[in-house]
């Protein structure tokens, strides 16, 4: 049984629709990666399941409830947690805060040890942690923005294009590290991505997003080994 | 001119100013809390306090109940009417593409509240109400106690929210709201909630300054807060209009600048408004974000 289900998904921005009937699953444990040029529809996608988009027509399952309909906080506390392109800081708050804010809604006491679990796994943000997150530079803050968001301790993580405006090696650290906490704690995770290689190296499952319908999707390698494919949408 | 500098009177004054800058600090906190949340400057607020004062003045002079007491009911009337203002007027006008809905509303606010005011509370005949003092008379240690018992109030506002907002979860909560609500939203905050609160929290601190300002004077009526709104504004815009501490600054600076002005400059008798906002043009050609305004640093 599949976490996550978008079933013939619409919807769009006013009069405009973006998303023409997609289809996608995302099981436990699971890294699924959604591909795409500007434009295709990838954010959309993610603020479709996050009830972050006006209209929406098909159906949206989370772990086997509709959320098609569902408010964005609602949806949030069902377990979805999600790090916006340009990361979403609150950047006139503390990291600790901003930390703090992700584990906001949860109720039992291992607050505490979370924060010292995601600090020493990012020391840039122990170092900084009474500073204000806008002051940090690009990399900091998607390390910060990713923290917070497991902070809520998310059965699902979307992240919308955490490459965004990152040097190459920082963006493979960034990587690298969500590589890290999917095979260590098996928190699924659906990642929008425009570089395809370094997506398609950390997922199991991917799907190729033109003009807000998918056009091909498979496993992660045999999208990787699939040379109409390859050379149809992801460029190499 | 004067030969002799009559320090007494200097003192008087300048401790007159410091009870009617409590007045105007907290009118420009609550300002303050309602341009943080929402980026909305809410041009009600004097009116919102005013409705709240009467409502101080008929709980105290036809329910009987002490001053102190029936300045506490009034607030908690008003945390409701402020989350109540926000839900069913604000909200439904609220749209980023078009701001000004907003300011329109709040203006048709200060009319429509006025009006109802007086509609209500003023009774054929009368002209000014005398509000019971919640101070008693007399002075300690050459100061008013009133004077004390203005700045005590103040302190205790500016307390309870530094603590509130700082060292409490629903006070993140809504520090989340006012630095980025689509993100609030996604981290599972409930931002129409936290909306209705800052409204709440503005229309208590409102309603405190209100029955203060009513206890100034000889008598008040429905035209109690229109200055007071004026120089409420000033305030804020001169502690910078997202900071409380510079609200509270803001509102003494201006209340004691006023109270000297009034004093010693005959030139600008009838006209001493315009000192504040010389004051305000210099400071911001100083500083264009105010005295305590925080420069947004921001990396991408």
């Amino acid at each position: 049984m599949s976490l996550l289900s978008l079933r013939e998904v619409r919807g769009g921005y006013g009069a405009i629709t973006v998303l023409h009937g997609l289809s996608i699953e995302v099981n436990e444990g699971e890294v699924a990666v959604v591909l795409g040029a500007n434009g295709a529809g990838k954010t959309t996608t993610l603020r479709a399941i996050c009830g972050m988009l006006g209209r929406v027509g098909g159906e949206i399952f989370f772990d086997d409830h509709e959320i098609t309909k569902s408010s964005t906080q609602a949806i949030a506390r069902a377990g979805i947690a999600h790090v916006p392109q340009g990361r979403g800081t609150f950047t006139d708050l503390t990291v600790a805060e901003n930390l703090r804010l992700g584990a906001i809604n949860r109720k039992d006491g291992g607050v505490a040890a979370d924060l010292d679990q995601w600090y020493s796994l990012f020391p840039r943000l122990a170092e900084r942690r009474d500073q204000l997150a806008g002051s940090m530079s690009g990399g900091e803050q998607q390390m910060l923005a990713i923290a917070r968001a497991l902070m809520s301790r998310p059965r699902l993580l979307l992240l919308d294009e955490p490459s965004l405006g990152l040097a190459p090696l920082i963006t493979k650290e960034v990587f690298d590290h969500l590589r890290q906490i999917n095979e260590e704690s098996g928190l699924a995770m659906l990642v929008v991505e425009q570089n395809a290689t370094l997506a398609l190296d950390i997922a199991h499952r991917g799907y190729v997003l033109e003009t807000g319908s998918i056009v091909a999707s498979g496993a992660a390698e045999t999208l990787v080994a699939d040379e109409g494919v390859r050379k149809a949408y992801l460029g190499f | 001119m004067l030969l002799a500098f009559d320090f007494q009177l200097f003192f008087d004054q300048t401790m007159n100013g410091v009870s009617s800058g409590v007045v105007f600090a907290s009118v420009a906190l609550a300002l303050v809390l309602i341009f943080r949340t929402t980026s909305i400057l809410n041009f009600a607020q004097g009116e919102m306090a005013l409705f709240s004062t009467f409502i101080t003045y008929r709980l105290a002079a036809d329910f009987d109940l002490p001053i102190g007491l029936a300045v506490l009911v009034s607030a908690v009337i008003a945390f409701v009417g402020g989350a109540v203002i926000e839900r069913v007027l604000i909200r439904p006008v609220e749209d980023s593409n078009h701001p000004l809905n907003v300011v329109i509303v709040t203006l048709g606010m200060f009319l429509a509240i006025n009006a109802l005011a007086a509609l209500i509370f003023i009774r054929p005949g009368q002209e000014a109400l005398q509000m019971p003092a919640l101070f008693p008379d007399g002075k300690w240690l050459g100061v008013q106690k009133e004077v004390i018992g203005f700045a005590l109030v103040l302190v205790a506002e500016c307390v309870i929210l530094y603590l509130l907002l700082q060292k409490t979860k629903i006070g993140l909560a809504l520090r989340a709201v006012a630095s980025n609500p689509e993100s609030s939203r996604l981290v599972g905050i409930h931002t129409g909630s936290m909306l209705m609160l800052g409204w709440g929290l503005a229309a208590v601190v409102g309603a405190v300054g209100g029955s203060l300002a009513a206890m100034q004077g000889t008598g008040f009526d429905t035209s109690l807060m229109q200055t007071v709104l004026v120089f409420g504004f000033a305030a804020a815009a001169l502690g910078g209009f997202d900071s409380l501490i510079g609200a509270v600054v803001g509102g003494l600076i201006v209340g004691i600048a006023n109270a000297w002005t009034v004093q010693y400059v005959d030139a600008l008798d009838g006209i001493e408004l315009v000192v504040p906002f010389a004051l305000i043009l210099v400071v911001l050609l100083v500083r264009p974000n105010g005295l305590f305004g925080r420069t947004i640093v921001e990396r991408v």
